[in-house]
């Protein structure tokens, strides 16, 4: 089974018949023609790169428009891979209608940069007291030990860079699907902001049975 | 963004009525017991109404048996089966958050008294 490229629209609610709002995203995904297939024998492993996003070919560096139009591709911003055993012919083009109301997706995006940030926004420290005296707030405290081991442990967690990375949210159900207009619905929130790139595929996450 | 109000315009209730903050209000809320289904009233003033489109909600404060209830509806949820505005109260602001710490006479809200038609006409029809 091979995925799909698009790009978060936004998110909105919908009510459900027993008056439920289920929270949803907006996704515009596909339509995907299949460029190239790899296989383990020729590349050393099976995969099927697929394109997204038509642009004048002008925009394309010539590498990347020369390998479109060897393929017999119209030229795309976008071009992903998505691992899978299945055999695609290529030219073939991939559109929403691979998925159906109900399915279970998992949905790749980049989540939003949030730059250098503290161990309480970053790693959810509880930081210290605000008052009664205490003069620090957010500060990670003690790292670790003394003279043993003399260094701190590997993977401590510290301030840093946050956000801006690559996120997987598995078994996203799907609410809606709109052939018409390209657009995917799934329950709940997918990483980044609006206009941002997400991959979407079927979930590998195991299903509970029954 | 059109894109979400077209997904969105389907759940949305037409012709709701106009009420504001202040009103005082008869909710129809369909409850679900088991299988059965009923309706249940809901009378109270409006406090607020927050937010826009598919999601705005907004507030009733009522008093039951001496305790006050306040309940936030969805304005578009099919729960909310019928609005009716049973008065029209004049306040001033927007949000009554000053109604939770009144009692008993100082708890009422004057009524609007009918106004010419054209300053109330023309606001309702652009809010709904």
């Amino acid at each position: 089974m091979s995925g799909l490229i698009g790009r978060k629209v936004g998110m909105s609610q919908i009510f459900e018949d027993n008056g439920i709002a289920v929270p949803v995203t907006v996704l515009e995904v596909g339509p995907c023609p299949v460029v190239e297939v790899k296989s383990t024998h020729q590349h050393g492993y099976s995969a099927v790169q697929l394109a997204y996003d038509p642009i004048p070919g002008k925009r394309l560096s010539k590498a990347r428009l020369e390998h479109l139009k060897t393929k017999n591709v119209e030229p795309h911003r976008t071009l992903r891979e998505f691992r899978t055993d299945e055999a695609f012919e290529p030219g073939t083009v991939l559109d929403v209608s691979m998925f159906q109301i109900g399915d279970r997706v998992d949905v790749i995006g980049k989540t939003k940069g949030r730059g250098f940030q503290g161990v309480v926004k970053r790693h959810g420290y509880h930081g210290g007291k605000e008052t009664h005296g205490c003069k620090t707030h957010a500060v990670p405290g003690s790292i670790g030990m003394s003279a043993t081991p003399a260094r701190v442990l590997r993977g401590k967690k510290l301030p840093g860079h946050m956000g801006n990375h690559r996120k997987t949210i598995k078994n996203l159900k799907v609410v809606k699907v709109d052939s018409d207009r390209n657009l995917l619905i799934v329950r709940g929130a997918v990483p980044g902001s609006r206009n941002s790139l997400v991959l979407v595929r079927k979930t590998r996450k195991v299903q509970k049975k029954g | 963004m059109d894109v979400i109000r077209n997904i969105e315009a389907p759940y949305l209730k037409q012709g709701i009525p106009d009420f504001m903050p202040g009103d005082t209000v008869k909710i129809s809320v369909r409850v679900v017991e088991g299988d059965k289904v009923r309706q249940q009233a809901f009378h109270g003033v409006v406090l607020a109404r927050d937010g826009t489109g598919i999601s705005e909600t907004f507030t009733v404060r009522k008093i039951s048996d001496g305790i006050a209830i306040e309940r936030i509806f969805p304005l578009h949820s099919p729960n909310v089966q019928a609005i009716e505005v049973v008065r029209r109260g004049k306040v001033r602001r927007a949000k009554l958050s000053f109604m939770r710490s009144r009692k008993g006479k100082s708890a009422r809200i004057k009524e609007k008294k009918q106004q010419k038609p054209s300053s109330r006409a023309a606001k309702g029809s652009t809010k709904a």
